[in-house]
């Protein structure tokens, strides 16, 4: 388990493990690449978030980290943790929301949530369904099929599904499309929430204006990365990052 | 637990979906009454004729419906991307495999709890009924271990309703054979001291499609 700290400094100088380490990752589908020797460390506390334009390897990185998508080189270590041999309990430590909700259509939300729930072997199951929708939101829904559901509610749905289980790491893929202006609140305070008590938050995005207010960014160009910064490295696309 | 809880929940998921779309159930017992019944109508049922086509026209219904399901079993996960909602869970991929088998077994069985009465009435194969239940239930699992491996796979091609049956048949041939040869033997066509041996041969098909099956569905998901 990680260790929680308040911030990303008390962890440094604890030289624990860093939330992500990836070092020389590629991907390739066929033969374009799309992820060549990406390096890069998130450290506990900290939101780092992913900008490039289409096809730069935001998607492919996000499931990359979460396990979705075995790197053609390079490793990956989630606290500490090789994502290739301890997938099982690296995943244990992410809360993923991808571009698909996720979410089975014929089941309501509670339904949907409790299923995550029992996959991840969540005790005070119904406990964390009805925190997890407070917090998104939808708890007045919770009774609902979700093929009933908006594009939008079904993104916080997806979100509460990610959260269900406290994930230290949180993984988003441009987790804002399709929210409104009171789920992009929500979803600060989700992203702030998880950093500030110690977790780690990575998200792509295309939203050219910081997410939460103290976020460091990283910009994929076009065709893959050749190389990225770690954390502490300046950088021109280093823009608020943490204090 | 921590095996058994996540397939069991992934096997009631599936059930509780399956309650509300009838995806499954209701097309593969459709197709498997109508085979049984259609061939009731095609030849004298003399004892002698029936002990030799009844076994064939059953697991022809049973096997070919239960393909039209099989072809459902992975779409309502890819469809929507739930796979990837189930690759996230902390679970090991076989997890993935065991419970989304169980399901296609339950649902199944179900098919042929309505569908053997029928046929033991339509062909009056009474006698045979207790000896056609254990042969049913291992070609049944066998047909879901074998099924859901080739639903998984055939899920991510292009054709996948032609390609499912394509992929599932040569590798279930065995099993079909072993199915309606024991069968046959227990409706009386045969000696039935060779019944067991097919029944066994059936029981080691399940064992080795049990074991073989989850080791290639985990590298089939994995990308």
């Amino acid at each position: 388990m990680p260790r929680m700290t308040n911030t990303p400094e008390a962890d440094a100088d604890a030289q624990g493990p860093a939330a992500i380490r990836v070092e020389g990752l590629c991907k390739a589908f066929g033969r374009t690449p799309v992820l060549r020797s990406l390096s890069l460390e998130v450290r506990w506390g900290e939101v780092l978030s992913v900008s490039g334009p289409n096809g730069a390897g935001k998607t492919t990185l996000i499931r990359v980290l979460a396990g979705l998508t075995r790197p053609d080189a390079g490793s990956i270590e989630v606290d500490g943790l090789p994502l290739s041999r301890m997938g099982s309990m690296a995943r244990r430590l992410i809360g993923a929301v991808t571009h698909e909700p996720l979410l089975y259509d014929g089941l309501t939300v509670r339904e949907n949530l409790r299923f995550t729930g029992r996959m991840f072997s969540l005790d005070r199951l119904d406990a964390r369904v009805e925190a997890a929708a407070d917090r998104l939101g939808v708890r007045p829904r919770l009774g609902d099929r979700v093929e009933t559901l908006s594009h939008g509610l079904r993104k916080r749905v997806s979100i509460a599904r990610a959260l269900l289980h406290e994930p230290s790491i949180l993984l988003m893929d441009e987790p804002e499309t399709g929210l409104d202006r009171h789920a992009l609140s929500l979803l600060e305070s989700v992203v702030s929430g998880v950093a500030g008590s110690g977790g780690a938050v990575v998200m792509t995005t295309h939203n050219p204006a910081p997410t939460v207010g103290s976020e460091r960014r990283m910009h994929l160009p076009a065709g893959g990365a050749a190389a990225s910064p770690a954390r502490g490295e300046a950088s021109e696309e280093d823009v608020g990052a943490k204090p | 637990m921590s095996f058994l809880g996540p397939v069991l929940a992934l096997m009631w998921k599936d059930v509780l979906l399956e309650l509300r779309t009838r995806d499954f159930v209701v097309p593969v017992l459709v197709f498997s009454l109508m085979t049984i019944v259609v061939f009731s109508f095609a030849f004298e049922p003399t004892p002698r004729v029936i002990a030799l086509v009844a076994p064939g026209v059953l697991w022809v219904a049973i096997v070919f419906g239960g393909v039209v399901g099989l072809a459902r079993s992975f779409s309502q996960e890819k469809d929507h991307g739930n796979l990837t909602g189930l690759m996230l869970a902390p679970v090991s991929r076989d997890t993935i495999y065991f419970g989304k088998m169980l399901a296609c077994f339950v649902f199944m069985t179900l098919v042929e709890v309505v569908v053997l009465p029928v046929f033991i009435v339509l062909y009056d194969v009474a006698d045979a009924a207790a000896e056609l239940v254990p042969i049913a239930l291992l070609t049944t699992l066998g047909i879901a271990a074998v099924g859901t491996l080739f639903s998984a796979i055939a899920v991510n091609t292009r054709a996948r309703e032609v390609m499912l049956p394509i992929l599932f048949f040569p590798v279930a041939v065995p099993l079909i054979v072993a199915a309606v040869e024991a069968s046959s033997l227990s409706l009386g066509a045969a000696q039935s001291v060779e019944a067991w041996q097919w029944i066994g041969l059936l029981a080691v098909f399940d064992a080795v499609f049990l074991v073989v099956c989850p080791v290639a569905f985990v590298a089939v998901v994995e990308d």
